[in-house]
Formats: C-alpha cells, sequence, structure tokens
C-alpha cells in the first residue's frame, strides 16, 4: 500500500513539475502560429523596420519599428532610473543601515513592490503627467519620460532586492580580509564587495531591463500611445505591450491586424527571452569567478 | 638564556560579551617581541573571539562589549582616537580558511599598500616580490603573478594571504588557526614559515592542534570555557603543566 502512495506522489509531482513547461510551450506555440500569418502580409523585415503603424486603414501599414523603439526608449529611461537607485538603496540597506533602519525601509519596499502597476499608472498620469506638462510647457505629459520615470520607481524594489541577494552572497571572509589589511569600509566596498557581486548586480539590471520591456499596465496609462517613431523623451509613445492591449479587443479575430498584434508579441517574447539568457549567462560567469574552492 | 624580551601587547583584565553572554572572563596576557604564542584549548573556549579583539575585529559584531584593556606598546588600542585602520595595519592577520580576493595573485598582495596609497608600479612590483619571497611562494607564482588566485592549491592560498599581510608590513601578526583547513604537507610549511618569520614579527596563533602549538611557540596560552587556565613558556607548559585542567587536556582527557 504504502509502495503504491509513494509511487502515486512521485508521478504527482513530476506532472506538477512539467506542468509549467507544458503552458510555457503551447503559449510560445500559439504565439508563432497566430504570428505567423502577418508575415504573408507583411513580409518580417518590413514587419520590424517599417515606420508606420496603422493597422486599421485601408490598406493597412504593419510597421513596428515605431513601436518597438518606443518600448526600448522607455525601457532605457526606466533602467537609468531604477539602477541607480535600486543598487544604490540595496548597498545601503546591506552595507550601511544599522539593523533600526534596516527593519523599517525593507518592509517599506516590499510594499512598493507590491503596489499593482495599475496604481502606479494613476500616480504618473496624476502627478508625474501635470508636473512635466507644466515644466516643459508640453501639449501633454503623457510622454516618454513619464512612462520611464514611473516604470523606474517600479522597478526599484526589484532591482534592489536581487542586488541585495548578490551582496548577500559575496563571503563575509573577503570583508573581513580587507578590513585586517587596513582597508576602511568605503574601499572594501568599492574594491572588494562591488566587483564580488558585479556579475549579480548586472544580472539584476538585465533581469530589471526584461521586466520593464515586459511591463504593460503603466506604459498603456501614461506612455501617451502615439505610434511615431520617436525623437525625444518629451514626446507620446507607444511601446509594443500598451499596442497589444489596446488594440487586441478591436482587431477583428482572424484578421491582418489580430496577427499583426500576436507578430508584435512574438518579437517581444524573443526580446525578453534574449534578456533573459544574457541573465542567466552572466550569473554562471559569476558563480564560476567566485569558485568551487569557496 | 633568561633574558626577558620586552611585551609587544598585553591584556588587562580582559572580559567580552556577546549581548549578555560574557564569552571571555578576566584574561590578563603578555605577548612577547619577536615570540610565537600559541593559544590552544577546546573548540568554543573563546580562543578565536580573544585573538579577533587584537586587531579589533569583533567591533564588526553588534552588541558585542569589551570590558578591561588592551594595549599596544603601551597604548590601549580601544581608546576612541586610536585610528582602526591603523592599527589594523600593524598588527595583521591571517585566516582560518584562506580567503584570497578573486583577483589576480599580484592584486591580491599589493591590495594593503594599495589602499594605504601607494600607487608608484615599480614600488608595488617590489613589495609584492618580496612578500611572496618572505611567505616562501615567489618561486611557485613569479610566472602567474596575473592569474586569478583562486587557481592556486588551498596551501598556496594561505601562504599568498600570508605574503598579503606581509606586504602591509605588521609588526604583529595574528594566525587564526591557519592551518585548520589544510594537508599535513601544506600545514608543515606554514609552520616552517611561521618559524621563519618569528625573527621579524611578533606572532601569536590560535590553534586547536596541540602539537602545532608545541612545534611552533615559544609561549602558550591554554583557555577553557573563556578563561585563560595557564599560560608560560612552551616547555614548561608541556612538560610541567601547573593546572590539573591543562594536564587533562595535553594528556587528551577533554577537548
Amino acid at each position: 500500500m504504502n509502495r503504491y502512495k509513494e509511487i502515486f506522489f512521485h508521478w504527482l509531482f513530476v506532472v506538477l513539475g512539467f506542468s509549467a513547461l507544458a503552458f510555457l510551450l503551447a503559449i510560445t506555440l500559439l504565439i508563432f502560429k497566430e504570428a505567423l500569418p502577418i508575415f504573408k502580409h507583411t513580409p518580417f523585415w518590413a514587419f520590424i523596420s517599417g515606420q508606420f503603424w496603422y493597422p486599421t486603414y485601408e490598406p493597412p501599414d504593419f510597421g513596428i519599428l515605431p513601436l518597438i523603439l518606443a518600448s526600448f526608449l522607455v525601457t532605457l529611461g526606466a533602467v537609468v532610473v531604477a539602477a541607480p537607485l535600486g543598487i544604490g538603496t540595496a548597498l545601503y540597506l546591506t552595507e550601511l543601515a544599522g539593523r533600526r533602519q534596516r527593519a523599517f525601509l525593507k518592509p517599506l519596499l516590499e510594499i512598493l513592490a507590491g503596489v499593482p502597476s495599475v496604481v502606479y499608472g494613476f500616480f504618473g498620469m496624476v502627478v508625474l503627467a501635470p508636473f512635466f506638462q507644466k515644466a516643459f510647457q508640453l501639449p501633454t505629459g503623457l510622454c516618454a519620460l513619464t512612462a520611464s520615470l514611473t516604470l523606474g520607481i517600479m522597478s526599484i524594489p526589484f532591482i534592489c532586492s536581487l542586488v541585495e541577494d548578490a551582496l548577500s552572497v559575496v563571503p563575509r571572509m573577503f570583508r573581513e580580509a580587507s578590513l585586517a589589511l587596513g582597508a576602511n569600509h568605503w574601499q572594501t566596498l568599492t574594491r572588494v564587495v562591488i566587483p564580488a557581486a558585479g556579475s549579480g548586480i548586472s544580472t539584476a539590471v538585465i533581469l530589471g531591463i526584461s521586466r520593464s520591456i515586459g511591463e504593460t499596465m503603466t506604459v498603456l496609462m501614461v506612455a501617451g500611445g502615439a505610434a511615431v517613431i520617436p525623437k525625444s523623451f518629451l514626446q507620446p509613445v507607444r511601446p509594443m505591450t500598451a499596442t497589444i492591449a489596446a488594440e487586441m479587443a478591436e482587431a477583428p479575430f482572424g484578421s491582418a491586424h489580430y496577427h499583426a498584434l500576436f507578430g508584435i508579441a512574438a518579437v517581444l517574447f524573443v526580446l525578453t527571452l534574449i534578456f533573459n539568457v544574457l541573465a542567466e549567462a552572466v550569473c554562471q560567469r559569476f558563480r564560476q569567478k567566485l569558485g568551487s574552492k569557496l | 638564556m633568561e633574558n626577558k624580551p620586552s611585551v609587544r601587547l598585553q591584556t588587562i583584565q580582559v572580559s567580552f560579551f556577546y549581548g549578555e553572554k560574557k564569552v571571555l572572563h578576566n584574561i590578563s596576557l603578555d605577548i612577547y617581541q619577536n615570540s610565537v604564542t600559541a593559544i590552544i584549548g577546546p573548540s568554543g573556549c573563546g580562543k578565536s573571539t580573544f585573538i579577533r579583539l587584537l586587531n579589533r575585529m569583533n567591533d564588526l559584531i553588534p552588541g558585542s562589549r569589551l570590558q578591561g584593556t588592551i594595549m599596544l606598546d603601551g597604548q590601549d588600542i580601544y581608546q576612541p582616537q586610536v585610528n582602526v585602520v591603523e592599527l589594523r595595519r600593524k598588527v595583521g592577520m591571517v585566516f582560518q580558511k584562506p580567503n584570497p580576493f578573486p583577483k589576480s595573485i599580484f592584486e591580491n598582495v599589493a591590495y594593503g599598500p594599495v589602499v594605504k596609497g601607494t600607487r608608484d608600479r615599480l614600488l608595488l612590483q617590489n613589495i609584492v616580490e618580496q612578500s611572496l619571497r618572505k611567505s616562501a611562494l615567489w618561486e611557485e607564482v613569479k610566472d602567474r603573478l596575473y592569474e586569478n588566485a583562486l587557481t592556486l592549491s588551498g596551501g598556496q592560498q594561505q601562504r599568498l594571504c600570508i605574503a598579503r599581510c606581509l606586504a602591509v608590513e605588521p609588526e604583529v601578526i595574528l594566525f587564526d588557526e591557519p592551518c585548520a583547513s589544510l594537508d599535513p604537507i601544506a600545514t608543515q610549511r606554514i609552520e616552517e614559515l611561521i618559524t621563519e618569520l618569528k625573527k621579524e614579527y611578533t606572532i601569536v596563533i590560535v590553534t586547536h592542534n596541540m602539537q602545532q602549538a608545541a612545534r611552533v611557540s615559544d609561549y602558550t596560552a591554554f583557555f577553557w570555557l573563556g578563561e585563560l587556565v595557564e599560560f608560560g613558556r612552551t616547555e614548561k607548559i608541556f612538560t610541567v603543566p601547573e593546572n590539573k585542567r591543562t594536564e587533562e587536556y595535553l594528556a587528551g582527557k577533554f577537548g
């Protein structure tokens, strides 16, 4: 009886374990199957390098370059905001903050991480957008800058907690060795701890990028939504995710527009995959560098 | 023969607390110039805690507290005006586990001088070579100074750590169980090195290996449950200990 129970549980967990893989496969297949027809309409190269996105015109134009550039622009801005703040916060928490400050800050960051993205969107719309509109005399405050900043703030806790992990796996004996050699706290931090955690910190930033590119609700709300090639941070833009979210409901099932949106999803999928593989590769190097001897 | 060498380090009635827990009780100990002082005792007796007080490595432990005085050349090293960085340059430390930085061999040895502000490349090269020669590692690594230090064997890593420590030109060197993770041959090399270094430096070594203490040290302090049970010339401690506890420990009755 016991033996059967064991076999049963063994296979139960095998099935559960592989279900994630099954979902991933199903989603991937679906995206690429639904994306393929658009490339009969617009060849792949024309699709990703086309400058005009007019899906409802007659004849329609399916060029997603403006959307790709918008995604990159907003993400770049978000990383510029989130990387220094996230890394700085992590350094403060692990290296400088006393127990009391940490006990106070850590839960705050967790709350920040738990705020739904739609709430960040509200914040961007109601606070940041009017501010930038006034400050830069813009026709609308809903622009790449607002989206970057909102996304950036959103990414801080994510990057921070990954960097904290990277710093905490730096063995204590490195710090002690450095201090014992007459280095001060700051030298120990910049010459030993941060280099040893370097790849982990890079991984955190890459994963932050990957996550920002995929973020939808915030950019839908605050990026402004104009599908034109962005020339500055102060223009309204339309990132890939926002395009899909905004247009999916109105694209007739099976139409070229419908397939084009799946085409965007496929591009997005490949991009995030690249970033995640990159992060994994950097992380791997990190483990090798610190060596198995430790 | 009995010309008393001068006292370099002195602890006077030192007690140490982790929070409420008292882990060292009124330790008074003199450490003599150009000699090797071994600190022996069973695990958890406070040997490592004690040696880490001598270069203020325990400062980093939150909630810890020191009572009593520790003097280096007659100066209380726990006075607020004492520069800890300066102190640690004078009192170097080699740790239990070899802990080279994940940098090149050269960068490891040059680390101390570089953080002190030495930038002259030629001078650094000189310091690195001298230090590696003193730690008997030079011949083995002179052709691979720019390789990652983690490619060295455990014993070589420990000698690298000794070289790294020597590069700062300390006067006292603290060894915290330096051979705990090494094989017998590597251990023998470190012991020979310690005997060699004694000519120039004052050495304190924590060890749980009694034979090691007998081989390398001039003075031995026996710690038990955070107390200094007996201290004296090594020959005397190992042949005619005064305290029954010391005798029993050395005879292997506990520990």
